[in-house]
């Protein structure tokens, strides 16, 4: 691994310490030019909106009670598959709020076979 | 109860038939210039849309064995077993913020497996070797498991032995072996939607036969006694939250649903996967609830084997030929997770053991050479491992394996978001939690709820009480819970003694932008300056040297 070597390390491995989270530590004009419109993508505010669909699911006294019942099933059974809406809501928004393209099967469509193959 | 039952067996042996077919198919579906490539072997082109990755991943993650153990649970223990539920629903938004950050620096670095990129990010072939290793060790028991899911099958329709699974196998191998993960690509059209159909069956006709769902969840009751059972008793409530949580880390960091990820074509497809994915969420929490329509329905378990639960419940409630759709739905499910597990077992072994310790100038074609035969003899270790060891070792190690795989969690997951730990403190956090949580296994006994006697005094379940840690408290939690807690402890304090000490942290061979890549982005090998991990690209690549060298 002699790599690293171009012009355009990362600063990441300058070690010492510096423990930079996940993101705007590029000070560097390279890193600028190219992931101006990523980086708006991956740090979206809209990710906050996944949280709840992680953390409710998790507070069993929230859910651990028979009442009210639906159709004869104990709250237990059907809030927690109402969850699942929950899931599927949050991240339908924020795949809505942060994709990149109209159709990520715009350039060949899925099942057809051979079609789907565009060399790179 | 005794006898084959012919139309179920001819039922399941045509779904069987059609899925063989095309698993062979599968290698001149969307077909590449050169299979022989890890890329094409190993993630299938890395070219997967919406709809493939949707039945891939689901037929990954939602094994016949969950399809098999989950309502098993319901029967067994109650409420509990519903954990799965919450388990599966917290899942995807962790995806979501997760790993769509590794597709797009495997994309651009070319990494096949989650061990590539930790070898890369902190420049640690040991920390790579231990990723790998921790990966291997934990798939292999899941391979194991699903031929309990279709031994389950094939024992409610009589069919005894060991000979039929071994048939069943063998045939799988080989069309892996053949195909790569075009083949159960391709078969997981099959499995999802026989899955689907013998749930939506058996969610309306099952109920309706026992008098409704009234009577289903009375009888449970009745099984289990009003305080606990059909709700959760008040000591498992943090084991269930934990379980679920802990579950849910592991499960992304196993090989498996790594690859099914790598392989879809760009980030949009994998966010959109994950508002699709719930669907199966919701079947499994549908299925859950057999376990206690088995209960309502008076089933019993075939030879005491509590897995077969199920089965045994499709078979008394559906007419022979149905019955047979849901069997092959289940055997299916076994053989599609399975190819994707040996396929994830052997990328590892290939890239980050044959490459990395045996041939370091492998090329591209050797990899892929390699990796085939590495998945062969993955899955018949599998075999071999329930043939001729107790089928009980698998469900121990598969336990293991869910508290060990998240040792890898800080070298990994946190690893795509800072690089502040240092690489050492890492292996030293990775031995900590790893002896923690063998630990605390090794002492967790199960004992029988309703005599207080003991069944088992080791590895007994991942219900730790925390009791044991001298708190004053009935309360259980879950042990690989505690077990990467103390892992990222010992990481972060080593870390600044590290520091302190100035040892060498090592060359990040990824930069920032790699993180936020997409489809259309440059990748490290179309560039003309090489700084990455790909192989080199000299004259080896069509030397005749066979892929003898298994080891």
């Amino acid at each position: 691994m002699a790599e690293d070597s171009s012009g355009e390390t990362s600063a990441l491995s300058t070690g010492g310490g510096n423990g930079h989270v996940g993101g705007e530590t590029g000070d560097r004009t390279d890193r600028r030019r190219k992931s101006d419109r990523q980086q708006s993508n991956d740090r979206s505010a809209w990710n906050w909106l996944l949280l709840p669909a992680i953390v409710i699911p998790l507070l069993v006294p929230l859910y651990n009670r028979v009442e009210p019942t639906l159709f004869g099933w104990p709250f237990f059974y059907w809030g927690q598959l109402a969850f699942i809406a929950l899931g599927v809501a949050t991240t339908s928004v924020v795949y809505q709020k942060t994709k990149t393209r109209k159709n990520p099967d715009a350039r060949s469509r899925p099942g057809s076979g051979t079609a789907e193959r565009t060399g790179r | 109860m005794d006898g084959i039952k012919t139309t179920e067996l001819v039922v399941f042996i045509f779904f069987f038939l059609l899925v063989t077919v095309l698993g062979f198919y599968a290698a001149r579906w969307r077909r590449p210039d050169d299979l022989l490539h890890l890329d094409e072997w190993g993630l299938g082109g890395r070219n997967f849309g919406s709809w493939v990755t949707w039945f891939l991943v689901g037929g990954d993650l939602y094994t016949a064995y969950t399809f098999v153990a989950v309502p098993a649970l319901m029967f067994g223990a109650g409420a509990a077993g519903f954990f799965a539920v919450p388990y599966t629903i917290i899942l995807y938004p962790i995806f979501f913020l997760i790993l769509i950050r590794l597709w797009s620096v495997s994309h651009v670095r070319g990494y096949v497996t989650p061990a590539d990129f930790v070898r890369a990010r902190w420049d640690s072939p040991t920390l790579a070797l231990l990723v790998a290793i921790t990966g291997i060790v934990a798939t292999m028991p899941y391979i194991a498991l699903q031929l309990i899911g279709i031994e389950a099958v094939l024992k409610t329709m009589g069919v005894e032995g060991e000979i039929p699974i071994v048939v069943a196998f063998v045939i799988l191998a080989l069309y892996t072996y053949s195909s790569g993960l075009r083949a159960p690509a391709l078969i997981a059209f099959v499995k999802d939607t026989l899955i689907y159909l013998t749930i939506i069956v058996a969610i309306i006709v099952i109920p309706s036969k026992l008098g409704g769902w009234d009577v289903i969840f009375g009888a449970a009751e009745e099984k289990f006694g009003s305080g606990s059972g059909v709700l959760l008793p008040a000591t498992g409530q943090l084991q269930y939250a934990t379980l679920a949580l802990g579950s849910a880390l592991a499960l992304f960091l196993y090989p498996h649903s790594i690859t099914g990820v790598l392989a879809s074509k760009n980030r949009d497809v994998i966010k959109r996967n994950m508002s699709a994915l719930p669907a199966y969420s919701l079947a499994l929490g549908l299925l859950a609830l057999l376990g206690f329509m088995a209960i309502a329905a008076g089933t019993t378990p075939i030879g005491g084997d509590g897995n077969t639960i199920v089965p045994a419940l499709l078979e008394s409630q559906f007419p022979d030929w149905f019955a047979g759709v849901a069997f092959a739905a289940i055997g299916i499910g076994a053989l599609v997770p399975a190819a994707i597990m040996s396929i994830a077992a052997a990328n590892l072994f290939t890239r980050n053991i044959y490459k990395e310790y045996i041939r370091k100038d492998a090329s591209s074609r050797d990899e892929a050479k390699v990796a085939k035969i590495a998945s062969l003899v993955v899955k018949l270790g599998a075999l071999a491992v329930i043939i001729f060891i107790d089928p009980q070792f698998s469900i121990d190690l598969q336990l293991i394996g869910g508290v060990i795989i998240l040792q890898t969690l800080p070298a990994l997951a946190i690893g795509l978001f800072t690089r502040w730990f240092h690489r050492w403190a890492l292996i030293a956090g990775w031995v900590a939690g790893m002896g923690i949580g063998m630990l605390m296994l090794y002492n967790i006994a199960r004992i029988d709820p309703a005599t207080g006697e003991v069944i088992r005094a080791h590895f007994g379940g991942s219900a730790f009480a925390l009791s044991k840690l001298g708190f004053d408290t009935p309360t259980t939690i879950y042990t690989g819970f505690v077990a990467i807690g103390v892992n990222l402890l010992v990481t972060v304090i080593a870390t600044f003694i590290l520091r302190a000490m100035n040892q060498p942290e090592g060359t990040d061979s990824t930069r920032l932008e790699d993180y936020f890549a997409d489809e259309d982005d440059p990748r490290v090998q179309d560039l003309p300056l090489d700084i990455g991990e790909p192989e080199p690209v000299a004259g080896g690549a069509g030397r005749p040297r066979g892929p003898d060298p298994v080891t």
